[in-house]
C-alpha cells in the first residue's frame, strides 16, 4: 500500500521535473556569443517555455546551471558559489566549446578552465556558439537526467 | 457566521481547497494568454502546478539556524493570512459576518506583501532589499486610492460590515471606488508596469532571491491565492445582489473572477516596466483622483440624503 503509494508521489515528481526546469546561466569569461544563443531560445520563434523552460534570475530558484566561456580566475570562485547554491537535484550543461575545452583560449594563463575541472558537467553542447537547435536539444536531454535524479544533500552551499 | 461555517470557508470555499487550484488556473491562464499575446505558444495550463510540485520536492541548501525563521515563518504566514482574507469574503446570502470585518479583511490582504517586504530585508541580499524597497513604496502608493476608495464604500453604505458594504453602496459611489481598486490591482499582484518589486534579471528575484526549494513553493503557494483573493475581493463588491441559492452565488463568483485575468494579463503583456517615479507619480494623479472622486461621491451622497 504505501509502496505503491510512494511509486505514485516519485512518478508525480518526476513528471513535474520533466515539465518544469528552470535554468541559470552562468557566463564564465564567455564572449556573450553563446549567451545570445541561449536567449534566442526563449524568443517567439524556439519558445522553450512550451516546455516549462524558464530562465531564473536567481542560482536559488534552479534547477540546471548553464555555463559558457572558459573559466577564467576572476569567475572561478563565483562559479563554485553558485554551483553550491543550486538546490538539488540539479544538473550542469556547458554551452560552447569554451567550457569544454577552453577553446582558443586553452593555454592562457587566465584560464582556470575547462568547466569540468571546477564543477562535475552532465551535458556538453559543443558549437562556437552552438545553433539554439543544439542548445534547446541538450538542454531538453538535461532534463531527462534531472527527472530521475536522486536527492543528495550537498554541504557545500553557502 | 457560526464556528462549522468558518470552517467550510477557511478550508473549502472560497478558502484553501478552492482558492489554490483556482490561483494555479489564474496564474496558467496568465502565462498562456502572455504568451499568446507576444505570439508564442506558451506553457500549458497546469504549469504553475507542476512547477509548484517540482519546487516542493527539491533538497534545499542547508542554512545558518537563525535563518529558518524567517525563511519558513514567513512565507507560511503569507499563506496563512491569505486564506484567512479568502474566507472573510461575503460570497453568500446569509453570511453577515461581524461588525468590522472589512477591517480585518484589508489588514489580511496587506499581510502577503509586508511579509515580502520583511523577507527581502531579513535575506540580507542587496536584490533583496532593492526589491523590499520597492515593494514598501508601490505598497504605500496603491494604499492611499485602495483605503481611501474603501472608506468612501463603508461611508456611503454606512456600515464597517463587509456583506452590507456589498449590498448598499450606491452606484455613484461603488462605480469611481471598483476602478481605483482595479487600478490598484496590478500593483498588489506585482504585474507589469508595476513589476517594480520582483523586477526579472533587474533585481535577480527581488524579494525571493535567497528563497530555494520548498520555501519558494511555500512562496508561490501565497501568490497564486493572493490571485483568487483580490479577484475575489474586487467582485464581491462589485456585485451587489445575493442570489438564495448558493451554487448561483458562487458561480457567478468564479466566472466574474476569471474574467478579470485575461484584463490584467492583457495590461501586463502591452506594457513595459515602469520606473519606481513614473510609478508612484501616476499612482498619486490618478489612483488618488479616482479616489477622490468616490470619495466626494460618498460625502454628497449622504449630506444631500440627511
Amino acid at each position: 500500500m504505501s509502496g505503491s503509494e510512494r511509486g505514485l508521489i516519485l512518478r508525480l515528481v518526476e513528471r513535474a521535473r520533466r515539465r518544469s526546469a528552470w535554468l541559470y546561466h552562468f557566463n564564465a569569461g564567455a564572449c556573450n556569443g553563446c549567451d545570445i544563443e541561449l536567449v534566442t531560445c526563449l524568443t517567439p520563434r524556439y519558445d522553450v517555455e512550451q516546455a516549462g523552460i524558464r530562465l531564473e534570475a536567481s542560482p536559488r530558484h534552479a534547477d540546471i546551471l548553464c555555463v559558457s566561456g572558459p573559466v577564467t580566475r576572476t569567475t572561478r570562485e563565483a562559479l563554485v558559489t553558485i554551483y553550491g547554491q543550486i538546490p538539488d537535484p540539479k544538473v550542469v550543461v556547458a554551452i560552447g566549446s569554451c567550457p569544454a575545452t577552453c577553446n582558443v583560449f586553452a593555454g592562457s594563463p587566465v584560464i582556470d578552465g575547462p568547466v569540468d575541472k571546477i564543477i562535475p558537467v552532465d551535458i556538453y553542447i559543443p558549437g562556437c556558439p552552438p545553433r539554439p537547435h543544439a542548445i534547446i536539444e541538450g538542454i531538453s536531454r538535461a532534463i531527462e537526467k534531472l527527472a530521475v535524479r536522486k536527492t543528495e544533500s550537498v554541504a557545500g552551499g553557502r | 457566521m457560526n464556528s462549522f461555517r468558518a470552517f467550510v470557508a477557511l478550508l473549502v470555499f472560497p478558502g484553501l481547497l478552492y482558492a489554490l487550484p483556482m490561483g494555479w488556473l489564474m496564474l496558467g491562464i496568465e502565462r498562456k494568454l502572455k504568451a499568446r499575446f507576444q505570439g508564442r505558444i506558451g506553457p500549458p495550463l497546469s504549469q504553475p502546478f507542476y512547477d509548484a510540485v517540482k519546487l516542493l520536492a527539491k533538497m534545499p541548501v542547508n542554512r545558518v539556524a537563525s535563518d529558518l525563521g524567517f525563511l519558513v515563518g514567513l512565507p507560511l504566514l503569507a499563506v496563512g493570512s491569505t486564506i484567512g482574507a479568502l474566507a472573510l469574503l461575503p460570497v453568500f446570502r446569509g453570511e453577515t459576518g461581524f461588525v468590522g470585518d472589512i477591517v480585518v479583511l484589508v489588514g489580511l490582504l496587506e499581510m502577503p506583501p509586508l511579509c515580502l517586504i520583511l523577507a527581502g530585508y531579513a535575506s540580507r541580499s542587496i536584490y533583496g532589499e532593492v526589491g523590499a524597497t520597492r515593494e514598501a513604496l508601490v505598497g504605500i502608493v496603491s494604499n492611499v486610492p485602495f483605503l481611501a476608495a474603501l472608506v468612501a464604500m463603508a461611508a456611503s453604505s454606512g456600515s464597517l460590515l463587509s456583506s452590507q458594504i456589498a449590498a448598499a453602496t450606491p452606484w455613484a459611489v461603488r462605480v469611481p471606488a471598483l476602478i481605483a481598486i482595479l487600478f490598484c490591482l496590478p500593483i498588489k499582484l506585482r504585474l507589469n508596469p508595476f513589476s517594480l518589486a520582483n523586477a526579472e534579471q533587474e533585481l535577480l528575484a527581488g524579494p525571493l532571491t535567497e528563497f530555494d526549494g520548498p520555501r519558494l513553493a511555500l512562496w508561490e503557494l501565497a501568490h497564486a491565492m493572493e490571485w483568487t483573493a483580490l479577484t475575489g475581493f474586487v467582485i464581491v463588491f462589485a456585485v451587489p445582489v445575493r442570489s438564495q441559492f448558493w451554487y448561483v452565488n458562487a458561480t457567478i463568483f468564479v466566472i466574474l473572477s476569471l474574467a478579470l485575468v485575461p484584463l490584467l494579463t492583457l495590461l501586463a503583456s502591452s506594457t513595459a516596466r515602469l520606473k519606481i517615479t513614473q510609478a508612484t507619480r501616476m499612482m498619486w494623479q490618478w489612483g488618488s483622483l479616482i479616489a477622490a472622486i468616490a470619495l466626494a461621491a460618498a460625502v454628497f451622497g449622504r449630506s444631500g440624503g440627511h
